[in-house]
């Protein structure tokens, strides 16, 4: 350039160059960093997912070459003897949790549209709070609250009511001589879902349009037939994904329902009587298991866990996917 | 048209069908709120028990002594797991929701919400089952496994709960510092990551409230122990509050009952308490985001 440009003015622009380039490849270099850690943080998830699953199923190989598949309907359960079968563990796990999800749904999905249409506003702000927070309250203090508070309560009047009542189904047999009961479990396993299923679903059907409502409203229809005819149908897939959560939630309890269900060993069909799950045979054994066996067995019941456990969150993921897409089809 | 018609001078009250579906909506409205009140009936008779049984059990002594008259090792214990746990799962999931938001595409966003989605719907014992597996099995069990383990059961939550937060993060910011010239991570560490700060911290002590009080992956991974001295040592075996709460649950023994009481409402009011204070600083952030 010119020659009137002092040397210190062309070292100073020198400077600001080297800055510069300084800046920008610390920059290039910041940005590559934040990446790459960012990157692999997220990897991690993935990672933890793939071992998770590598070493329950590589801690269970023992068990699944000895039994097979044989395994799932098989009945007897006799560690001293080193035979192991999950039948009667899985009818255990899918009984008390359907009947738990039977009990809870239809009361978590009123207090959804309690708190969506029906509650003032003052109301709603207090109410959803503390449906929430039953879901804080940790497991093993429910199960405790439930072996010494519900399990009594149950024993002396639910179990006797319902026998007296709906005796002639052989799910409702002769009370035994405690509460600790399939359905002991299951109300415990009630308890823990309803806040799930409800502040999911409170969100769906806050989620529904005011004007389609008021739309119905207007043609004449009753809050009911508004709640039938247009909010019920508009989320039942999202509903519906929000049950399976719940579900999934009581297949995996292990902890209360471990404290409350008696640790029996035969399929009964009363409810009654007492019975187990995987998950709370998994947490009552497991510390005290010597042999491998016994070991590769409880981790083949963590596998049937793992494989019912992935498949209902998967199927919720899938509903409610397509809920977003049909909400996004409406807008 | 068999019916009469009504008159103009008829009142205008329904009758017939109308009043059958009216009655019917009551009843249903009725019916919701009856489930409302019923499920706040639930957790206050939880709650009342817990608090009354729990306050006869509660002094001073309790609090600092060992096992067999005091809790304070497993109050020690729980708080060094969930502490060490947190700054495990807290940094990681923090990376992993501002890859999801501010880096990946759509797609492997969706990816990475899904296996976050997936790890939050494992049951915990599992999760237990993996760690014993993992860090325990032949050799011993340890309060760090118990860590790792809680650690994997918050790094959903907390990974979830700050990407909600930092899609709430106005665009303005991000297109402003752009404008500006400003490199993409200055960006994230100074204006994006600030800016959500109370939603992540919001976020993190959900989580912890979540984690004090998960018991089966301890049981699998650190339930060993007499429960007399204060340990620190996270390579042994720690007490915690919510094995402990278990084995006097399942022991049947009134003392042990009292105990056991005494400690669920040591444990329910902080877990309480916790979400309770994240909830308040929720609502306050958001208002603060959205105004």
């Amino acid at each position: 350039m010119s020659a009137t440009i002092s040397s210190a003015e062309t070292q100073r622009a020198a400077g600001h160059a080297r800055s510069r380039d300084w800046r920008r490849s610390a920059d290039r270099f910041g940005d590559g960093l934040l990446y790459g850690v960012c990157a692999l943080a997220a990897l991690v998830g993935v990672a933890l997912i793939l071992l998770i699953g590598y070493q329950v199923v590589h801690g269970a190989a023992p068990a699944i070459s000895k039994f097979g598949l044989g395994f799932l309907v098989h009945t007897t359960w006799q560690p001293n003897f080193g035979v192991f079968g999950a039948g009667s563990l899985l009818y255990g796990t899918l009984l008390s949790s359907f009947m738990a999800l039977l009990m809870g749904a239809p009361i978590a999905i009123s207090i959804g549209l309690y708190l969506s249409l029906l509650a003032p506003a003052g109301v709603r702000g207090i109410i959803s709070p503390l449906v929430e927070m039953l879901a804080a309250i940790p497991s093993v203090i429910l199960g405790f609250w439930g072996i010494l508070i519900l399990a009594p309560f149950a024993h002396e009047y639910l179990e006797p009511w319902l026998h007296d009542t709906l005796g002639f189904i052989p799910l409702f047999g002769a009370p035994e001589t405690t509460g600790a009961s399939i359905f002991t479990a299951s109300l415990i396993l009630t308890i823990m879902i309803v806040p799930i299923i409800a502040s999911v679903s409170r969100d769906l059907f806050l989620a529904v349009p005011r004007e389609v409502q008021d739309g119905a409203s207007a043609l004449g229809a009753t809050r009911w037939e508004v709640v039938r005819g247009v909010v019920l149908p508009s989320t039942a897939s999202g509903v519906t994904a929000a049950s399976l959560l719940g579900l999934g939630r009581a297949l995996g309890e292990a902890i209360a329902v471990t404290q409350v269900i008696g640790a029996g060993a035969a399929i009964n069909a009363s409810l009654f009587r007492t019975g187990d799950t995987l998950a709370s045979r998994i947490a009552s054994q497991f510390p005290g298991a010597i042999t491998e066996m016994h070991k590769a067995s409880l981790y083949y019941l963590g596998v049937i866990l793992l494989v019912i456990g992935l498949l209902s969150n998967l199927t919720a993921q899938w509903i409610g996917r397509r809920f977003d897409y049909a909400r996004m089809a409406a807008k | 048209m068999s019916e009469a018609v009504p008159g103009p001078a008829a009142p205008l009250t329904p009758s017939g069908n109308l009043r059958r579906r009216r009655l019917f909506s009551r009843l249903t409205e009725l019916g919701a709120t009856g489930a409302a009140l019923f499920a706040v009936a639930v957790l206050g008779i939880v709650i009342y028990t817990v608090v009354v049984r729990g306050a006869s059990a509660l002094s001073f002594e309790f609090l600092v002594t060992g096992a067999p008259t005091g809790i304070a090792p497993a109050l020690v214990g729980t708080a060094l797991i969930v502490a060490v746990a947190t700054a495990i799962a807290m940094p990681l999931g923090v990376l992993a929701a501002l890859f999801v938001t501010e880096f990946a595409g759509d797609r492997v966003a969706r990816a990475s919400k899904l296996t976050l989605d997936l790890i939050n719907g494992l049951p915990s014992i599992i999760i237990g089952l993996f760690v014993f597996a993992l860090l325990v099995d032949h050799r011993k069990q340890s309060g760090f496994a118990a860590s790792v383990a809680l650690a994997i059961i918050m790094l959903p939550l907390v990974a979830r709960g700050t990407q909600e937060v930092l899609l709430l993060v106005p665009n303005n910011l991000r297109e402003a510092a752009d404008a500006l010239g400003v490199s993409r991570w200055r960006t994230v560490l100074g204006v994006i990551l600030p800016s959500a700060l109370g939603g992540i911290l919001t976020s993190t002590v959900l989580a912890v409230a979540r984690a004090a009080g998960e018991t089966a992956p301890l049981i699998l991974v650190s339930s060993v122990f007499n429960g007399k001295e204060v340990i620190l040592n996270m390579s042994e075996a720690m007490p915690n509050v919510p094995v402990r709460i278990f084995q006097l649950s399942e022991e049947a023994n009134p003392e042990g009952f009292a105990q056991a009481w005494g400690m669920s409402l040591v444990l329910v009011s902080l877990i309480l308490f916790a979400s309770l204070g994240a909830r308040a600083m929720h609502a306050r952030s958001r208002r603060k985001m959205s105004s």
